[in-house]
């Protein structure tokens, strides 16, 4: 027992240091200097200030001029991250989605059986950077009256802000909405 | 549904079965102490640590010397993290000044890592500093990983010796698997979860002006190191609230794919262990196949179940799968997939919102922990847990053919079927009896943020994922009462964090003590040679015997429960 004891102390400090201490700063100094940008929260800038990360979602509620990011249960907090945490029969979840998917249909322009899912479902991160391609592609003809530019040069940003699946075949394809807006700011400055 | 998405269960299972059996020798290799790869970088390291704790190889401990080091190893590192966590003000890398959360949830976070159990009743960003994620939490990663492989080692040697009374060093076990197994594989992980996006930084959180002129914190810190042992060794506690569904946890489809491989790799590789360390891999691939038939059903029920609209979906006049609480670029597929992994496995990362899954898509996740985690599991912990359903369905088969029930040679007695029933029984007691404290004194109540059968399903998944050392979460569950105090994200339901504890030392411990004490038991006897009687554990018609066995005694028992809640409401359209 008292053997046990004394080895116990001896392997937690051993292990604090080797596995909590050693280990992490190993990985941050190696991150740090062979990948800095991407160690750091893949920051963007724009004239010289961060706007943002290209991995972090944005709310853009309001701004017609811009495609809309996915509902947040955050409001897109980058900093305090939760869930919805309502359960797929809870009367407030489908008052929630109802509202969104009406005020999308609105805003757009389209029918309410035509919305799209990840346009009135909050996202898991709250901060989900992506819209679907269907979702882009409804946006675009919005943007595109609002900007005063073509469908086509529209459709060709998003198609240059898609991340496609991960080797063809893993997880889903989304829209960066974040760089495609900065993308579209560039476009009509 | 699209073929994406079945083409990548489809490659994840193969991928997994193709890796296993490489994994598995070197684990063995590394076990048996044999010559590795690493072993002239990391030899004089590993003889080194031996010196300082003062043991070597050659001096091993019977199953009750095993246990007690195993005891009195993590009642001080409990101490020690308890301490670290309540100390955070004053120690260093802690950019956000963030305050001791309070005493009640501090224990419940270092019981939650020490148990490999990983239950969060805190939001990381908001709650904890730099240095206790990394050097309070992150090591329980490691050491909680590396003790549950250990004692599946020695467990395994319990199978395997004949007359022998002694199991291992638990010391040489521990060190051998961190040095030669977590360490090396997090080194890489990490570092390739950096090149993807995943951040690995000491700076403090950074405010960016948004496009609209907002303001939004990016929160960060040392994420990447702490993500892949977080999976590696099924712990699952995420650096942010939000766990793997965060995009610096888990920035792509790619990323999400590796994670999830890592997760099952070592449960899934212990099984060949076994196999090779009990002299036949096929007795390892009957236990790997058994694991695996049940995961494909998993994947495949949650996979359908959320391609589907759920009822408020359907009130809402929406039309499509169940996007709520699921990230872009996972979508469907991989979040179904995640959700299945992280729960076969005792990990508990989620990717997704658990609670928002349909009522069948949120059953199977349930059902998976009920098994007692014995479907791959837990690193270590997943197989002990099966080789115990292992002797109990043999047991049944020896009952109903009328023969002694032995296992590899070895007459199973009564004392060893005791012991069985102790392991795989106690468990399922201790959900139930606490859930049902839960619901049915005024204590639980403030905890349920659902209201309805929802409610009644975030309670029961709550003492499922602790007592079987999860930690993925339906989680409304006293997940709304922050803030609280000084810590945003950190709160005070005492009941909630004091009860989800005990649930976690049972759920850890009863199980752990169990299968010491029958590989004890089993270390000791004979092998008899096979004779024409003697049932085939290697065997399709066994591999359907075990699954059975499972179902049999874990599932049923939670039937009752599972039908108030998740099944009631993937049966109704009503909304509550």
């Amino acid at each position: 027992m008292r053997k046990d004891l004394i080895a116990s102390a001896v392997a937690v400090l051993l292990f604090t240091v080797v596995c909590g201490l050693i280990y992490p700063l190993a990985v941050t100094g190696i991150a740090q200097v062979t990948m800095p940008g991407k160690a750091n929260g893949s920051q963007i800038e724009r004239d010289g200030k961060v706007v943002g990360s290209e991995l972090i979602g944005q709310d853009f509620q309001g701004r017609r001029r811009y495609f809309q990011s996915r509902p947040s249960a955050s409001d897109d907090s980058a900093d305090a991250t939760f869930f919805n945490n309502l359960g797929p029969n809870q009367r407030d979840l489908a008052t929630q989605q109802h509202q969104a998917a009406v005020a999308y249909a609105r805003r757009e322009r389209i029918a309410l059986a035509d919305v799209p899912v990840d346009a009135a479902t909050t996202s898991a991160s709250g901060v989900d950077p992506h819209i679907s391609p269907e979702n882009a592609e409804i946006q675009a003809r919005r943007v595109a009256r609002v900007r005063g530019l073509s469908l086509d040069r529209v459709n060709d940003l998003i198609d240059e802000h898609t991340d496609g699946r991960g080797l063809g075949f893993m997880g889903e394809p989304g829209v960066n909405v974040l760089t495609l807006n900065l993308a579209l700011d560039e476009e009509t400055r | 549904m699209n073929v994406a998405g079945w083409l990548q269960i489809v490659v994840f299972i193969a991928a997994l079965t193709a890796v296993t059996p490489i994994v598995g020798r070197y684990l063995m290799q590394v076990f048996e102490g044999e010559r590795v790869l690493l072993t002239p970088v990391l030899g004089p390291v590993e003889r080194g640590a031996y010196r300082l704790l003062g043991t070597s190889p050659d001096r091993e401990q019977d199953w009750k010397g095993y246990a007690r080091t195993v005891l009195v190893f993590s009642g001080l590192f409990l101490a020690a993290l308890y301490l670290l966590i309540r100390l955070q003000g004053s120690l260093p890398l802690n950019p956000e000044g963030l305050t001791a959360p309070p005493w009640d949830l501090s224990f419940n976070t270092a019981v939650s890592f020490l148990t490999n159990t990983n239950w969060q009743f805190y939001a990381g960003e908001t709650t904890m500093s730099y240095f206790t994620q990394m050097a309070g939490l992150a090591v329980q990663n490691f050491v909680s990983a590396a003790v549950g492989i250990a004692v599946a080692v020695a467990v395994i040697r319990g199978f395997a010796r004949r007359e022998a009374t002694r199991v291992g060093n638990f010391w040489v076990d521990a060190i051998r698997c961190t040095l030669y197994v977590l360490l090396p594989l997090c080194l890489v992980g990490a570092l390739f979860l950096v090149s993807q996006g995943v951040i690995q930084t000491l700076g403090a959180y950074v405010d960016v002006t948004t496009l609209t002129g907002g303001t939004q914190t990016l929160a960060r810190g040392p994420v990447a190191s702490q993500e892949f042992i977080k999976e590696l060794g099924t712990n699952g506690g995420g650096f942010f609230n939000v766990n793997a569904a965060m995009p610096f946890e888990n920035s792509s489809g790619l990323t999400n794919f590796v994670l999830m491989l890592a997760i099952l790799i070592i449960p899934a590789a212990l099984t060949n262990t076994f196999g090779r360390m009990v002299g036949s891999q096929r007795q390892g691939w009957a236990v790997y196949t058994a694991m695996a038939v049940w995961f494909i059903a998993a994947v495949a029920l949650v996979y359908i179940a959320e391609s589907d609209s759920t009822p408020a979906m359907h009130a809402a006049g929406l039309h499509g799968a169940n996007m709520e609480g699921k990230d872009v670029r996972f979508g469907i597929g991989s979040s179904s997939l995640f959700a299945a992994v992280t729960t076969v496995a005792s990990c508990g990362a989620v990717n997704a919102a658990m609670e928002s899954f349909s009522g069948l898509g949120g059953a199977v996740p349930m059902a998976n922990m009920m098994t007692g985690e014995v479907i791959f599991g837990g690193v270590g912990s997943g197989l002990y847990g099966m080789l115990l359903f292992v002797l109990l369905a043999v047991f049944l088969a020896g009952l109903m053919v009328g023969r002694t029930p032995e296992y590899l040679g070895k007459k199973i007695g009564p004392r060893e079927i005791r012991l069985v029933v102790i392991g795989t029984l106690f468990v399922p007691l201790v959900v139930l009896v606490f859930t049902a404290l839960a619901i049915g004194t005024k204590w639980g109540a403030p905890s349920i943020y659902d209201s309805g059968p929802q409610g009644f399903s975030e309670t029961l998944y709550a003492y499922t994922s602790q007592a079987n050392n999860n930690g993925s979460a339906f989680a409304g569950y006293t997940g709304f009462v922050q803030p609280n105090g000084d810590n945003v994200g950190a709160f005070g339901i005492t009941f909630a964090n004091l009860l989800g504890a005990a649930a976690m030392l049972f759920g850890r411990f009863v199980p752990m003590l169990a299968a010491l004490a029958v590989a004890g038991a089993l270390a000791g006897k004979r092998v008899s040679p096979p004779g024409p009687g003697t049932m085939r554990t290697d065997t399709p018609t066994f591999v359907v015997l075990l699954v059975g066995a499972v179902a049999l005694v874990a599932l049923l028992t939670f039937v009752p429960a599972l039908l108030l809640g998740p099944v009631v409401q993937g049966l109704t359209n009503q909304l509550f």
